[in-house]
């Protein structure tokens, strides 16, 4: 007899992983047409050596360790493709294979390969880069439109800094400086609304995040609608929060989780040293991921709460 | 047991089999905080190699009078003033390497390898053998201190003891020298190294 085992969740659907991060890879495609119309052909290079390295990064690793090559599972290109859509649109291509063979081999496959892994491995990697290479992550250019070569760019600040300085229509159709796949909230919102169709994932995790975001920006007197239009929020909300392998199982744990996203992103955004602060935000809330399932635990059915520890 | 060892042995001990940083990861608050050069992780390598041999020295030879009740006191009486030695010495000739390694010279006094040799070793063992014993681990951990020092230098700033060894084109990795960077070089080299040493010795028991 085959008895399989698995750890809980026992839940069964038909959608496999290589489907889901087919619908994820899928779901990117506006973001990235956004990116090539705004940043030109350039960006796309990026965008391409940015998958290209992840998955070679995965499969050169598990042929080292003979492992099985797990390539043909789309996560690896999930996480270059993610990865490169958060990268500045001049980012030279090194930076970015660096960037993607970090993310694969320290933060994904050293900690035991796909669902092993305690962070979300493209934005453990952006923060790497981030300070490492503190000038070259925090350089923005308007966009220069798609027939440019990334050379005689307008260098500008990020958005956030003076949110009063572009309009909301700019902002939501991406027409702002920023990393590639950040600035067109339109496409991300496409992708969004697809994943849900697809049911790849659930509503909950980004509507919170961008809800408790808008909430927290308006309290500490920020323009609320600007702050959620302007940087990577909305990317990070859809794209990135909702990695399955580091949030919480249940929706209870996922609104905690989501709640805590939201407000990290506002109180580093409004008193810290960066003016974005989405990255850390998810890379903080996923380190408290584990600490938020133990304290969601749905009670087995038919066991009761255990008694307090009695004396002695 | 290390009685029976020759002195080679227990120097090869201290390098190889339990290398204090690798191997038993102690001491490793120093390891992580001076490595961000190769002359520094030789620097603080060497000065508490010279605190662990006169260290287990003087207590191996006054390990039969002092009273088991205040024996860490007493082992650290004894660290101290060799440390205080060193950081005079260091403070007068090396100003350099004093002011790199600063706060962490003082406080070799409570490295745990130390403390740990003293214990574990000096506190049973003839003189000699402890003299052996501090030099196996001191070396053992400045080799360890210098190779974490080389690469987080060599990723972090394109030199090694500040010979440049990548192009100009170079653009230093800034995350490495800094805490965090040091963590992860800790981690990564302490994997490959456990994951060498498990290779090799299953080739051993292949070959048995």
């Amino acid at each position: 007899m085959n008895l399989h085992l698995a750890s809980a969740p026992h839940a069964h659907s038909n959608q496999s992983t290589p489907v889901l991060m087919r619908n994820v890879l899928i779901a990117l495609i506006p973001c990235v047409a956004a990116g090539t119309y705004y940043f030109g052909w350039y960006a796309l290079l990026i965008l391409a050596a940015s998958t290209a390295s992840a998955i070679l990064a995965e499969f050169a690793w598990q042929k080292l360790t003979k492992q099985k090559v797990r390539i043909n599972d789309c996560s690896a290109a999930v996480t270059g493709l993610i990865l490169g859509l958060n990268m500045p649109p001049q980012s030279p291509v090194w930076l970015v294979c660096v960037g993607s063979a970090f993310a694969i081999i320290v933060v994904k496959c050293l900690f035991g390969g796909l669902g092993d892994n305690f962070m979300n491995p493209a934005m453990a990697a952006r923060a790497v880069l981030l300070a490492s290479w503190p000038v070259r992550m925090t350089s923005w250019v308007m966009p220069t439109g798609i027939n440019s070569f990334g050379v005689d760019a307008v260098s500008s600040a990020t958005p956030l800094t003076n949110l009063a300085s572009y309009t909301y229509k700019d902002m939501f159709l991406g027409n702002i400086p920023g990393t590639i796949g950040e600035t067109c909230k339109a496409a991300i919102l496409l992708g969004f609304i697809f994943l849900l169709i697809t049911k790849t994932i659930s509503w909950h995790i980004p509507v919170t995040v961008v809800a408790t975001t808008f909430v927290c920006s308006w309290l500490f007197g920020k323009d609320p609608v600007g702050s959620i239009l302007a940087g990577g929020l909305l990317f990070g909300a859809v794209f990135m929060a909702t990695d399955y392998v580091t949030n919480p199982m249940t929706i209870f744990g996922q609104i905690i989780y989501s709640v805590g996203i939201g407000l990290m992103v506002a109180i580093i955004r409004n008193f810290g040293n960066y003016p974005e602060g989405i990255t850390y935000a998810i890379l903080l809330m996923n380190i408290a991921t584990p600490l938020i399932d133990r304290f969601t635990k749905r009670r087995v059915y038919g066991h009761r709460k255990e008694a307090k520890k009695q004396n002695g | 047991m290390a009685k029976n060892k020759s002195l080679g042995a227990i120097i090869k001990n201290g390098l190889l089999d339990e290398n204090p940083t690798f191997r038993l990861v102690l001491g490793t608050c120093p390891t992580l905080a001076v490595t961000t050069s190769a002359i520094n992780g030789v620097g603080m390598g060497l000065a508490a190699t010279f605190v662990l041999v006169f260290s287990n020295l003087v207590i191996s030879l006054l390990r039969n009078l002092i009273p088991d009740n205040v024996r860490i006191p007493s082992f650290i009486v004894v660290i101290s003033t060799f440390v205080t030695m060193v950081e005079m010495f260091m403070h007068a000739y090396l100003p350099d390497l004093f002011e790199a390694l600063g706060l962490f010279i003082p406080l070799i006094v409570v490295n745990c390898i130390i403390l740990a040799r003293a214990e574990a070793f000096a506190s049973k063992n003839g003189p000699i053998a402890s003299i052996c014993d501090g030099l196996g681990m001191g070396l053992g951990f400045t080799a360890a201190l210098t190779l974490i020092g080389s690469i987080r230098e060599l990723i972090g700033n394109g030199s090694v003891f500040g010979f440049r060894i990548m192009t100009a084109g170079y653009e230093p990795m800034l995350l490495i020298l800094m805490p965090a960077g040091g963590f992860l070089m800790f981690g990564l080299i302490l994997g490959a190294i456990n994951a060498i040493t498990a290779k090799a010795s299953e080739k051993k028991e292949g070959t048995d």
